[in-house]
């Protein structure tokens, strides 16, 4: 079971390492890839540091290419895709198919993962990009249910990998348009959900309101945590009941069935948040190191640490965790 | 307007889950109307069966009587193994096309048999659309997000002549789930749902807390409260999009299509079909993917 860590700058890629990721991913500076935030991500020189770096310690490093070209821009993405081949990264995370395209035409022996932006959520799905692309690995968008994820892992032609931990989309990555319904810009072909540029808070006589583009997305009370406003995460009435209406403000954690992954055949586990602190990016990355040695060396008698637990809720949004859609009550 | 009236009108899949009487009512009046393409088949969730595979085959062969180009539409959102045999039972069919809307069907039917590539496949660029059609792909109908000036650039560099299809008329697809969020506001799970967005013939709304119509929960989809309206289209852009669609809702379809049908023969003006269509678009217009701006803008009717 392969541990990939998130890295948003160079400090977060030394604490992945340090801590016992097996794997890093990062990006570029740009809309090339899907945490397209103000101040994150490398540069060229912070590449090549950043893959000595894991080199010398023998972790790998993935490049995350993850977004859609439109029409005028796709020249962006194939420089992406050549700057990236040129660093000696360990693979490229792509999403488009025109970008896969053009990776395998001018960049043959490159190893290709299919992004969870790509949408593939079954074994003919992955075949597809196998065939056409001959990806080496396939992220499953976090749609499906243990059961669901075993049966994938069984027949697909390709390695799988799977999100551990971490902010939870819930509706399947590539194919959510709610945040460019609401402002224009979105994961797919900007990068960010609920760019920051459209986001206000305002203290009004009910609350702290918080606002994506001049919708309502949640009203908070004084002793309530306000948390970000993707829309996905707001509060909402439907047939006259206020609530949390599409999902909480919650992370995914699957340390309690972390033995059930290893068993089905999840080869690697991915820590969502490359927005996220190198304190953070140390904590989550030691804990899940720590978690997975233990799983692999008894998978029978594994159990999630209370000291892990604790310290992933402290991480998390709202303070609390979910297994998400691998549990199948939460669908 | 010869070009416009060249123009084809789909009717796009039943987005909603209705109850038999009520879908089979819908196509019989589709079989007597000016619509020349019909897609047929559950895209949203494998758990609505008022329809089985037989009455799906039986509607496309009274459709095809009636001179309707029927089309087969695949879910948009693939989890379970047994969905994945029932795209496999539609992809091999033999006979009628397909609409694939995820990229395991497209893997079923890729350079096997031509296929229309329905709206939620991920295809925003020319090279990623070359490669489809390389594989079979002949008719595109074109992702909620993108503008006109993307469409156009797209359909200027492509070397093959392929078909273009538009939603015109409809709300918007915006995202799909493993979770219903239906059944969440019944408080149940998808397991127990007992198929409760049948009591939603066009959804549940979703408002804000200040009662800004804002969504709309259709089971694990979730989709605009707004209506896109583009058809302006045919006015003012012969030539970059070759059919509409239509998006079936419960109110009355033979008022949306007879409107929309006259403006393709030049009978009306698209501002006066989007005024007197805007009673059967209770959330309001929408049109701002096509402009390039937020979805939800309405840019020609602001």
């Amino acid at each position: 079971m392969e541990l990939v860590c998130p890295a948003g700058n160079l400090q977060s890629l030394k604490a992945a390492v340090d801590a016992g990721a097996n794997s890093v991913y990062i990006g570029f500076r740009d809309e090339t890839n899907a945490r397209h935030f103000a101040g994150l991500n490398f540069n060229d020189r912070q590449i090549a540091q950043g893959i000595e770096y894991a080199h010398a310690r023998g972790v790998r490093v993935f490049i995350a290419i993850n977004t859609y070209p439109q029409p005028g821009n796709l020249a962006k993405w194939q420089h992406a895709v050549d700057t990236a081949a040129n660093t000696g990264a360990d693979a490229l995370i792509l999403a488009d198919i025109g970008v896969m395209d053009y990776a395998t035409e001018f960049w043959p022996d490159l190893n290709l993962h299919l992004s969870v932006q790509g949408s593939a959520t079954s074994q003919d799905a992955i075949a597809f990009y196998a065939q056409q692309f001959g990806i080496k690995r396939a992220v499953l968008p976090r749609v499906l249910s243990v059961r669901q994820v075993a049966a994938i892992a069984k027949k697909s032609p390709v390695p799988i990998e799977t999100f551990g931990f971490g902010s939870l989309c819930v509706m399947v990555e590539g194919r959510c348009y709610l945040s460019s319904y609401v402002t224009g810009q979105g994961p797919n072909m900007y990068g960010a959900c609920s760019p920051a540029k459209f986001v206000k808070w305002s203290e009004t006589d009910v609350g702290t309101e918080t606002r994506l583009n001049g919708v309502l997305i949640d009203r908070i009370a004084d002793d309530e945590n306000a948390g970000y406003p993707t829309i996905c995460k707001g509060r909402y009435c439907v047939n006259d009941d206020v609530g949390y209406a599409i999902e909480e403000p919650t992370s995914l954690n699957t340390l309690p069935i972390l033995s059930d992954l290893v068993k089905i055949g999840v080869a690697a586990i991915k820590i969502e948040g490359r927005q996220r602190s190198p304190a953070y990016v140390h904590r989550v990355t030691s804990v899940f190191r720590e978690a997975i040695d233990s799983c692999l060396a008894d998978p029978a008698a594994y159990r999630p640490d209370e000291k892990w637990l604790a310290t992933l809720a402290a991480l998390s949004e709202g303070a609390q965790t979910t297994l998400g859609a691998y549990n199948r009550s939460w669908q | 307007m010869s070009n416009a009236a060249t123009t084809r009108l789909a009717l796009g899949p039943l987005q909603f889950h209705w109850p038999k009487a009520q879908m089979q009512s819908l196509y019989r009046k589709i079989a007597d109307s000016p619509v020349d393409i019909v897609y047929l088949g559950e895209t949203v969730c494998s758990k609505r069966r008022e329809f089985r595979h037989k009455d799906w085959i039986e509607t496309a062969e009274l459709l095809s009587e009636a001179g309707k180009s029927v089309v087969l539409s695949t879910f948009a959102l693939v989890e379970a193994q047994s969905e994945l045999g029932y795209i496999r039972r539609l992809c091999e069919n033999g006979e009628i096309w397909v609409e694939a809307n995820d990229m395991s069907a497209v893997q079923m039917l890729a350079g096997k048999i031509p296929f229309v590539g329905g709206p939620t496949l991920n295809v925003v660029n020319q090279r990623t659309l070359q490669k489809l059609v390389d594989l079979g792909l002949q008719r595109w109908v074109v992702p909620v997000e993108l503008s006109r000036a993307m469409l156009v650039e797209i359909r200027r560099e492509m070397a093959e002549p392929i078909e273009y299809e538009l939603l015109a008329w409809g709300r918007l697809s915006l995202a799909y789930s493993a979770r219903c969020y239906t059944a969440r506001a019944h408080r149940i799970s998808k397991d127990d749902c007992a198929n409760c967005c049948i009591d939603y013939p066009d959804g549940l709304l979703l408002q804000t807390r200040e009662d800004e119509d804002f969504l709309v929960i259709n089971g694990i989809q979730t989709m605009s409260a707004r209506t896109s309206c583009v058809l302006a289209e045919l006015e003012n852009s012969p030539g970059i999009v070759d059919i509409l669609r239509i998006s079936p809702q419960a109110g009355d379809m033979d008022s949306i299509i007879h409107q929309i049908d006259a403006l393709r023969h030049g009978e009306t003006t698209a501002d006066a079909v989007a005024r007197d269509l805007a009673v059967h678009a209770p959330g309001g217009l929408c049109d701002g993917y096509w402009h390039g701006e937020a979805g939800m803008m309405n840019v020609r009717q602001s």
